[in-house]
């Protein structure tokens, strides 16, 4: 097996680059180092001496969070960017301000920003690795990667025994707002291409104008007609913003028709599990009794997030190139 | 030596030609029938050993081993697994997959660890195993078992316990399995 990652990508801009091969590579490679975060230290040398920078340009508690963790865990130095108290409250560019930290010599940019396709505009500008941390509503890589790593315990649990490579067979509902939610678009994405079926669940107003093109099977606004043959529940944020926007008449419309009540929750399967990206708006998109429940995997999914996001950073910054300098005896010697 | 870190080294599509058997399967068992009994006396029995299999080629003689000492001293003797990957120095230079997760449920404070590889060569995965260990808690004492040595060292590492010493060139390969032990070359089929 000659691995499907090395050298390959230099950035994690979108799901929709990766190939199903790599995406299963990567999920192996998270469960090196989730077994890494269970351990009494948990931390490895591995990335010691590299640079992780956090370029924030939109607000974020876990997802900053996690990334400093994982280069943490893997000895990488951090350094954090947020607009206010930078430069670019006196007005320096997006493209300045990238500029500027990369002649510092670091490693891994990653980033989160307001617009579609910032990231992807990062990455042409700088030498470093460019890890997309949610850009607009076009994707949340990382967020997908951690889901899918998430429900591959999901189905190691119930087989009892190692995980299994890709998702095949596993039926997920992704419910709410889809059309204005990068979660959804790259957990689509992932989910898919690793083989599992994936139904859409939206008020007209909250689903995408077209769905041409998305690997989905099924979108529609009934959610009782689903609850009963998922194996996982996926409930998107409510943005309340949204309200305002004239998409939705009330919240408690909304809650009654589309979120997942103790009561449709007693009604999944066995087994079946309920994810959310969070922050939750509990008592609208789930109920507050379903969000404490062991249905509920939603602090699993936040550990698995350093995981994932470990293997991430250390694939970017793994060298390139696949086989050492095919020197006689060298590649031999390298090994030991 | 990680079998899959051997894969990748050869994704330049050389395969490995064994040139000589040097040991058979039977030759391998009665090595480590051999060592089992070496590390009980040089340990005066087996309490506080950890026997650690070293991922992967260390991994199956070290069960074998565990196995032996249990029977010997007719109690379970405690076992885990140890990938060095990621405590590498070369991590930075080459391509490192960390292949199979760590299984190492025991605090190592105060115990004695046997270490087992395969193949003994530059030292260097030792040097990181080294490493990997003090993480999870500090050991008495660590004493290392090979199949293997086959010199070359680049590193101040020497083994405990030998199945066997075979010199060898740099550019030779050695593989070890349960049906024995084979050098040969790189070679482009």
């Amino acid at each position: 097996m000659t691995s499907a990652l090395v050298g390959v990508r230099r950035h994690l801009l979108s799901i929709a680059d990766l190939k199903r091969d790599e995406l299963i590579e990567l999920l192996a490679l998270a469960d090196s180092f989730a077994e890494v975060v269970d351990r009494p230290i948990p931390k490895v040398p591995t990335l010691r001496g590299r640079t992780v920078a956090t370029l924030f340009f939109e607000a974020s508690t876990r997802t900053r969070l996690s990334f400093e963790t994982a280069a943490k865990r893997l000895s990488a130095d951090t350094m954090s960017f947020s607009v206010s108290g930078s430069s670019m409250a006196k007005g320096e560019s997006l493209r300045d301000t990238v500029e500027t930290l990369d002649a510092m010599g670091i490693d891994v940019m990653v980033v989160r920003h307001h617009s579609a396709g910032a990231p992807h505009q990062v990455a042409r500008w700088v030498r470093a690795a460019v890890v997309n941390a949610g850009d607009g509503q076009h994707e949340h890589p990382t967020q997908a990667l951690l889901d899918c790593f998430t429900l591959r315990e999901v189905l190691a649990e119930r087989a009892g025994g190692r995980p299994p490579e890709d998702l095949c067979g596993l039926k997920v509902a992704i419910v709410g707002d889809v059309r204005h939610s990068r979660v959804a678009r790259s957990d689509v994405l992932a989910l898919s291409a690793l083989g599992a079926e994936v139904h859409l669940v939206a008020p007209a107003t909250l689903m995408p104008c077209s769905l041409e093109g998305w690997p989905i099977v099924g979108a529609g606004a009934e959610l009782d007609a689903l609850v009963g043959e998922m194996d996982a529940i996926y409930l998107l944020r409510l943005q309340l913003e949204r309200m305002s926007a004239g998409l939705l008449p009330s919240l408690r419309e909304y809650a009654t028709r589309f979120g997942l009540s103790t009561e449709r929750a007693m009604r999944m399967k066995e087994g079946a599990v309920v994810l959310h990206p969070g922050p939750m708006n509990r008592g609208v998109e789930i109920d507050a009794a379903v969000a404490s429940s062991e249905r509920a995997r939603v602090t699993r999914q936040v550990r698995n997030g350093v995981a994932v996001r470990m293997a991430v950073l250390f694939h970017l910054l793994e060298p390139a190139g696949g086989a050492p300098a095919p020197l006689e005896g060298l590649a031999d010697r390298a090994e030991r | 030596m990680a079998t899959t870190e051997r894969r990748r080294a050869r994704a330049d599509g050389r395969v490995f030609r064994p040139r000589a058997v040097v040991m058979d399967g039977a030759d391998v068992r009665r090595a480590l029938v051999r060592i089992a009994h070496e590390v009980i006396e040089r340990n005066h029995g087996t309490e506080g050993l950890v026997v650690v299999g070293l991922h992967a080629g260390g991994v199956p003689p070290a069960r074998h081993l565990v196995g032996l000492l249990s029977e010997i001293a007719g109690h379970e003797v405690p076992f885990g697994t140890l990938d060095a990957a990621l405590y590498r120095d070369d991590v930075t230079l080459r391509p490192v997959l960390p292949q199979a997760a760590t299984h190492l449920d025991h605090d190592l404070t105060g115990k004695v660890v046997v270490l087992v590889d395969d193949v003994l060569f530059t030292g260097r995965t030792v040097r990181a195993a080294l490493d990997a260990l003090a993480d999870f808690g500090r050991a008495r004492a660590v004493q290392l078992a090979v199949m293997v040595d086959r010199g070359h060292r680049e590193l101040p590492i020497r083994p405990d316990f030998v199945g066997k010493n075979l010199p060898t060139r740099l550019d030779e390969l050695v593989e070890v399995s349960e049906q024995g032990v084979a050098i040969g070359d790189l070679v482009t089929p």
